[in-house]
């Protein structure tokens, strides 16, 4: 359960990028956070991990995010960001992998089962001794999606985790998310990536909730993401 | 892709070789290591006139070169950018002593001259033993050697970052430079007026991918130490290797080959 309490946050001061945001999402849930550029969906990420400071409360399993916690919390979600460089920074895709459950005190032998499983689950088996800095952007992608599977954690956040992808890894991705039991948080511009995955669809503009509800009724409604610099998913619009 | 990037790029492309196999590819890293450590002590440790000692020491890299199949030829074409700075130093020896110290024929050699290609000599056979040392072994063996040899844990993981970074960092640096020669045809170069804020952008973005890589790192459940690859024990022949090599060194250094050498031919 994550839930966010009249959060409130400003890179600078006296330029809120998150203003007094409330929400609640429930275990086992996915839920996409959609929004045009600018509108503080990779910063709610951030608030959720604690990598940002801020006023409010948010709470995991209802356990505050806060200093003390964060270790606690930390393990329990895996977040893939928005920029595979900065994820991937082992020397190569293995060892980027198997770099959270050593962390985590998994056995060894234990981490490597994990790591091929995931592999052969994403059909990246090819990728595990490859060098991160040799693989192509949508390889990287692929790669950082299959290090935060291999950590296990309860619920997953993945910022933008079909950009750079070509249509057949996109589609992997998705039949990849879908199938994940855990609790998930998506954002993304690729909207029919959000109508495949989600349930529920939360519309952020200028740092607040303007709409919340099921992906089906929030994704179809045009003059709702019209006036908030969006438009219908391809699979949703009609062609004149 | 820039000319520099390209050299650097190719820097940073070491793993290829060292996913190579050969002999010296298969020794454990440690001692690898300490050997090459060995070797650019001894190697340093020459005196600044002393022409003739060090150059038998070339001996030690050009054998080992050949016993791991990677062409000498290979190092110093990736070299090529490092290399002038290496030979740099020392430039200006032969201006501050002008003190003749050799005779060859009707030309007198200073002390300056000597110790300039002294200095410069011992830069590149440094340099050789390193980058055979980078092209043998897989940066992860060699981070995994270091902590074993309780190297700080700090530093290695700063090495193991630096090696993964260098080519993002190189790429960043020529996405800017090619965006600027799009807006500045013509020219060449980066007008001078244009460095600081390019040097600025470079620093602003190193940090915040340093900011974000930490964030990566602490997500992950880093705290304090990372947990290297294992690396297999340490068996006879390494350190036969080892022993040997270090023995080997120490010979070039001490002995004086050349004047041997040279004297079974001058009776
Ligand atoms: N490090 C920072 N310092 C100052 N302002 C920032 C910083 N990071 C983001 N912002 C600002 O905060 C606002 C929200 O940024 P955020 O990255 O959360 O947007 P986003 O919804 O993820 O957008 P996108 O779809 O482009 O990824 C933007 O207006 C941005 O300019
Ligand atoms: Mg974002």
């Amino acid at each position: 359960m994550i839930e966010f309490q009249h959060v409130s946050f400003a890179y600078e001061k006296d330029r809120p990028v998150i203003r007094d945001l409330s929400f609640r999402i429930e275990s086992g849930e996915s839920v996409g956070l959609i929004g045009a550029n600018g509108a503080g969906k990779s910063t709610v990420m951030k608030l959720l991990l604690g990598l940002l400071p801020c006023e409010g409360q948010i709470l995991v399993d209802d356990t505050p995010v806060t200093k003390e916690t964060l270790k606690t919390i930390r393990r329990k979600l895996g977040f893939v960001l928005q920029n595979s460089d900065n994820q991937m920074f082992m020397p190569t895709v293995y060892e980027d992998m198997i770099f959270a459950p050593l962390n985590y005190m998994v056995s060894r032998e234990e981490a490597e089962k994990r790591v091929d499983a995931v592999l052969a689950r994403l059909g990246l088996t090819e990728l595990k001794y490859r060098h991160n800095h040799k693989i192509s952007g949508g390889e990287k992608r692929m790669a950082a999606i299959a290090t935060i599977l291999a950590m296990e954690p309860e619920a997953i956040l993945m910022d933008e985790p079909t950009s750079a992808l070509d249509p057949y890894n996109r589609r992997v991705v998705i039949n990849t998310i879908r199938e994940l039991s855990q609790t998930k948080i998506i954002t993304s511009h690729d909207l029919d990536m959000i109508l495949d995955t989600c349930d529920r669809v939360l519309l952020l503009s200028e740092g607040q909730i303007v709409a919340d509800g099921p992906a089906g009724e929030i994704l179809r409604d045009q003059a709702l993401l019209e006036s908030h610099r969006m438009e219908l998913p391809l699979s949703l619009s009609r062609r004149d | 892709m820039n000319k520099m990037e390209k050299a650097l790029h190719e820097l940073s492309e070491m793993d290829d070789l060292a996913a190579q196999s050969s002999p010296i590819h298969r020794l454990h890293p440690a001692a690898k290591l300490l050997s090459t450590i060995a070797y650019i002590l001894l190697t340093v440790s020459f005196h600044k006139y002393d022409l003739t000692g060090l150059i038998p020491m070339l001996l030690g890299p050009v054998l080992l070169f050949q016993l791991s199949g990677i062409p000498v030829r290979t190092c110093f074409y990736k070299l090529r950018i490092v290399l002038p700075l290496v030979m740099a130093v020392g430039l200006f020896n032969p201006f501050f002593d002008r003190a003749p110290l050799l005779q060859l024929g009707p030309v007198a050699v200073s002390g300056g001259v000597i110790s300039m290609l002294t200095l410069m000599l011992k830069g590149v056979f440094c340099l050789m033993a390193s980058f055979l040392l980078m092209a043998t072994t897989p940066i992860d063996s060699l981070c995994a050697a270091l902590r074993k040899l309780h190297v700080p844990g700090l530093l290695v993981t700063l090495l193991l970052l630096t090696y993964r970074y260098v080519g993002v960092m190189t790429e960043e640096l020529a996405v800017m430079t090619d965006a600027y020669h799009l807006r500045a045809p013509g020219q060449k170069g980066i007008h001078v007026s244009a460095w600081g804020s390019f040097l600025g952008q470079l620093l602003l973005r190193s940090m915040d991918r340093a900011q974000e890589l930490y964030a990566s790192m602490l997500l992950r459940g880093y705290h304090d130490h990372f947990h290297y690859a294992g690396i297999r024990p340490f068996r006879l022949p390494d350190g036969l290797y080892l022993v040997g090599s270090i023995l080997a060194f120490l010979l070039l250094r001490f002995v004086p080959v050349a004047a041997l050498l040279g004297s079974l031919f001058v009776r």
